[in-house]
């Protein structure tokens, strides 16, 4: 894909968005009320359909070839970006997804493994299988980085992450750090 | 009503004495204490208070508040719906309790599932007017507000808090009972209101004391009547609309509740709890301060009074055509 | 005059006191590393710490906080600066120069000068909050929504200049942000509005720090990793040295911009004063005039160090402009002090027009401590510099999947929320995407942060004028700011129109 035809799918992609917008907007008057002024659903309405006009005007310039994007021939992806990037977002996915499991349709597709395993999870991917770090200094963030978010949301500003099915894992440091009930 | 939850009433009704249990329930992690308004606001006010006095004098585990702002408390009942069963989740509400299931059925809230807590307050309504009006009129009565909102007809701005919320409620009714044409216009947030009418932007209000506190203390503003049962004792001179001649009270709740089908052993835990708070100095003397009323109520009879409640008000909002 | 002295004397007396100190030291560390964090800015700082000031008195409790405010303000350039992220939405305008002068290497620069802005701005406005409290009050007081907007339509007008080159990119980037800021509940009717797909949880809306941290925080990092690529793995993020002897030239630099750094103070002070403005849109405003202002605009955007200035000043003053109409009035200037307003009230202290004359210890006291805490914060600042600086030379495949496990949970923390998160993810990667193709995405930032206010104002200025539109220009107040606002969104369009009236002059000859 060339950055010129990315242009044109994003332009038709908000163009499309727009005009959702409007339309959910006009659930709302969207009209002018007399002695009130614009109703419930004129400010979205409008401004959405600004949008749409900037979106034609997007495609006039792609058909005209007048901004930089829709002159490029380059790929829209350099060779490997969508391995790094991507694989960055799909596993941002997956860790937010454990979070607290993930239902698709009535299908569970992730299980509920709670936040700190996540973000282990997440830290092995990152600093041990993309950065190609030592066993040592992966083992060492993995088990820092969720240890002291832990220490700073949970026990010094009171945060608490969901944590699925690892939850009685940490009652008994609730209780120990006097969180639980006296 | 299964047989679980009766027993889980008749434990809360008998849970302002609390009796010692051979195994007593207790959070197992911080509570979450979901705030039916954003921060800053009143209840978020009394949420952070209360917090304060639970930590302060070691009555309980710690709470975290959260507040669920949106849609005059639709996202916070949502929430509630989805935390079903759970232990460790309680929400202060208002009277958009009832307010806002009813025009939004599409919510699928039934506040009969939720747990009931304790009313820790029931705050009043006054209504005020500038000292120093724009147009030099000086208005001490409500006989004399009447004149003026007459006279003025649609150019006569009152400021509240919400389309259809508890002040626009008490609009309707001034409107309906002095045959006036005030504008309601909404702000979000009963301190912003309390500032337009200060700065001379709205007309009138129907704030709550607090919320006006500090500018009829400075002697910019004045109550002229309250929506009380008995004068109020930090606004003695301001009569109540029993009083003159409209027999129209109403209060707003300030009440604990516990997620739906949280478990008895648990809502015991926090009737004690918030009983223990109700009676603590600090809760008391923040009551007299901010003029509220009520006692408390739990268990089966803070239902009763939920119920009985939602249906004044379903009346109300029938009345104004916000519902069919 | 002599009063005053005598009064902040006094408060000095208060705030010196061992255990205050200690609380002012303690409440600016603690602020710069909240206001550091990508996501967690004073606010969430001020909300999250205001159950543990039970354990001190009043005044102590405020001088914590207000420290904490102080602080957050300070360390919200740090992020913005070092990872390109605001740390908090009142420093988004320090990414705009701060981000490439740390590419360029420059970083300790952007952090000294934003120190040095920072305590300029909050030390001129101190001075301006003690001597002129009375009367400023009076204005904010009168203030309605007829001058709300209007001042909303002046900020609109400010950011004009900061558009791309894309001018098609730029208005749907202004648009599509008031748009999501318009979703959940429209306050006038108290209708549900563009809940998407009917999910209930967009009735929640969609909040700035969502937003700010998919795009400033997920999208840059994807489009950092890209850049990594590219440049063949090499990070981007640059070196820079800390010597004395920079410090001192750094230092030495920044006297040019005294002129920048003034107007950065005293514009943020008074829009701070202003209910419903506070740090973000002053700090916005300042960079905006900072351009306008400036004989090289071209050179904004591009690693000026103007451009950190003005923000950095305007933003401390504007977090002390916004304690004004909190302590005088009862009325807080910004969400921050809305929260801390409510701390007066658990403490048992009645904020309102009285407090002055009846808790002169609290106020004289939080007053001098304000002093207090931008020495402390300078200080603490820059001893912190060369620990920021040593951050950056971590290998990126270290530092970045930090960051994103901040993002993931500040993203959660203010709301406790996941949806919140995914559309944090959301944001990110479409935010991303759009980058890719030029689509200028600060505006939309921007306009998310103030289209609430806005829409507003304007509904309710005209549901108070039924529907007469002349209500913005017939006001002693609206219909000067509104005027300056509209020359200002119309003084780039004409500057545009003269430079192409030329170049055809310039063709034709």
């Amino acid at each position: 894909m060339t950055v010129r035809t990315a242009e044109l799918l994003m332009a038709l992609l908000m163009a499309a968005f727009s005009g959702y917008l409007m339309i959910k907007s006009a659930e709302l008057p969207y009209g002018w009320i007399p002695d009130e002024g614009p109703g419930g659903g004129a400010w979205p309405f409008w401004l959405s359909a600004i949008m749409l006009i900037c979106c034609g005007a997007m495609l006039v310039n792609w058909v005209r070839g007048t901004s930089a994007p829709s002159m490029s021939r380059e790929r829209f992806f350099q060779p490997g970006v969508l391995r790094d990037s991507g694989s960055v977002a799909v596993a941002l996915f997956l860790t937010i997804g454990v979070f607290e499991g993930l239902t698709l349709g009535g299908v569970p597709v992730l299980p509920a493994l709670g936040a700190y395993v996540g973000i282990f999870l997440f830290m092995v991917f990152y600093v041990g299988i993309l950065g190609r770090h030592s066993f040592m200094t992966t083992a060492l963030f993995s088990i820092i980085v969720p240890v002291a978010t832990f220490m700073f949301f949970e026990l010094a500003l009171k945060i608490i992450l969901p944590k699925g099915m690892t939850e009685p894992f940490f009652l008994p440091i609730f209780k120990y750090f006097g969180l639980a009930g006296l | 009503m299964n047989a679980k939850m009766m027993s889980a009433m008749l434990l809360t009704t008998t849970g302002l004495i609390a009796t010692p249990a051979l195994a007593e329930w207790k959070p197992a992690k911080p509570i979450e204490f979901v705030v039916m308004a954003g921060k800053g606001g009143g209840a978020d006010k009394a949420v952070r208070y209360m917090q304060g006095i639970i930590a302060e004098e070691k009555l309980g585990p710690t709470v975290t508040p959260v507040n669920k702002a949106g849609g005059s408390g639709a996202v916070a009942l949502n929430y509630m719906k989805g935390k079903k069963g759970d232990n460790h989740t309680i929400m202060f509400t208002l009277n958009s309790f009832y307010t806002t299931p009813l025009r939004q059925p599409k919510l699928g809230v039934n506040i009969e599932t939720f747990t009931p807590i304790m009313r820790m307050a029931e705050d009043t309504f006054c209504l005020w007017v500038n000292k120093k009006r724009n147009d030099g009129k000086e208005i001490k009565t409500v006989d004399e507000f009447v004149a003026a909102a007459k006279a003025a007809g649609s150019k006569w701005i009152m400021a509240g808090t919400g389309k259809n919320s508890e002040d626009n409620l008490l609009t309707d009714f001034l409107n309906t009972a002095y045959g006036l044409k005030m504008k309601y216009v909404p702000y979000k947030g009963g301190g912003k209101v309390a500032k337009q009418l200060a700065g001379n932007n709205a007309d009138s209000t129907v704030n709550n004391p607090s919320e006006q506190e500090g500018f009829y203390k400075a002697g910019a503003t004045r109550p002229l009547a309250c929506f009380t049962d008995k004068r109020l004792a930090l606004f003695p001179d301001a009569p109540t609309f029993k009083e003159i001649g409209k027999d129209f009270v109403y209060y707003m709740q300030r009440t604990v509740v516990g997620a739906p089908g949280m478990s008895a052993d648990a809502a015991k835990y926090y009737n004690t709890l918030f009983s223990k708070v109700f009676n603590s100095k600090k809760w008391q003397s923040y009551r007299t301060k901010k003029a509220l009323q009520g006692d408390p109520l739990a268990g089966g009879k803070l239902m009763a009074y939920w119920k009985k409640e939602r249906s004044v008000h379903e009346a109300m909002l029938k009345k104004m055509g916000a519902i069919k | 005059m002599t009063e005053i002295f005598g009064l902040l004397m006094d408060g000095f007396g208060v705030a010196l006191q061992p255990l205050n100190l200690a609380l002012i030291v303690f409440g600016c560390a603690a602020g710069l590393f909240i206001g550091a964090m990508p996501g967690l800015g004073s606010v969430n700082g001020v909300a999250i710490l205001l159950p543990l000031t039970y354990l001190v008195p009043p005044t102590g409790a405020i001088i914590f906080l207000a420290a904490l405010y102080y602080g957050a303000m300070y360390g919200g350039a740090i992020s913005s600066i070092m990872l390109g992220i605001p740390g908090a939405s009142t420093a988004v305008a320090t990414t705009f120069d701060g981000r490439p002068l740390a590419k360029k290497g420059l970083a300790d620069k952007a952090l000294t000068a934003a120190a040095v802005a920072s305590f300029v701005g909050g030390t001129i406005s101190v001075i301006l909050f003690t001597l002129a409290a009375p009367p400023l009050a009076h204005v904010a007081l009168v203030f309605g929504d007829p001058e709300e907007f209007a001042l909303m339509m002046l900020a609109f007008a400010t950011f004009v200049g900061l558009g791309g080159d894309d001018i098609a990119k730029t208005i749907f980037s202004i648009c599509i942000g008031l748009v999501l800021a318009a979703v959940g509940f429209d306050t006038v009717s108290g209708e549900p509005r563009l809940v998407f797909f009917d999910i209930t949880n967009f009735m929640d809306g969609i909040k700035f720090l969502v937003l700010a941290i998919g795009i400033y925080g997920i999208g840059e990092m994807l489009w950092t990793i890209e850049e990594n690529r590219r440049a063949g793995g090499v990070s981007q993020l640059s070196e820079a040295t800390v010597t004395w002897k920079r410090t001192v030239a750094n230092i030495r630099g920044l006297l040019a911009t005294w002129k920048t750094m003034l107007m950065g103070s005293v514009l943020g002070y008074f829009v701070g004063i202003l209910p419903a403005a506070g740090a973000t849109p002053g700090s916005l405003m300042a960079y905006g005039f900072a351009k306008q202002m400036s004989k090289e605009p071209d050179s904004f955007g591009k690693g000026n160090v103007e451009g950190v200035v003005a923000p950095e000043a305007a933003n401390n003053a504007a977090s002390t402009g916004s304690m004004l109409p909190m302590l005088t009035l009862g009325i807080p200037g910004s969400p921050t002090t809305a929260i801390l307003l409510g701390g007066m009230v658990l403490w048992g202290l009645e904020p309102g027009p009285r407090l002055f004359t009846e808790q002169p210890e609290f106020v004289w006291g939080l007053i001098a401590s304000l002093y207090a805490a931008n020495v402390v914060a300078l200080i603490l600042n820059v001893a912190f510099i060369p620990l920021f600086i040593w951050v950056l030379k971590l290998p990126f495949t270290l530092l970045a999947p930090v960051i994103f496990v901040l993002c993931l949970v500040g993203g959660y923390a203010p709301n406790q929320s996941m949806y919140d998160v995914w559309l944090m993810l959301l944001f990110g990667v479409v935010g991303y995407l759009m980058r890719k193709l030029d689509y200028p995405l600060a505006p939309a930032v921007l306009a998310v942060v103030l289209g609430p206010l806005a829409e507003r104002a304007l509904r309710q200025s005209l549901l108070i004028s039924g529907g007469e539109v002349s209500i913005f220009f017939t006001r002693a107040y609206s219909g000067p700011i509104m005027v300056v606002a509209i020359i200002l969104l119309l003084l780039p369009l004409g500057l545009m129109l003269r430079r192409r009236l030329r170049g055809v002059q310039a063709d034709s000859q």
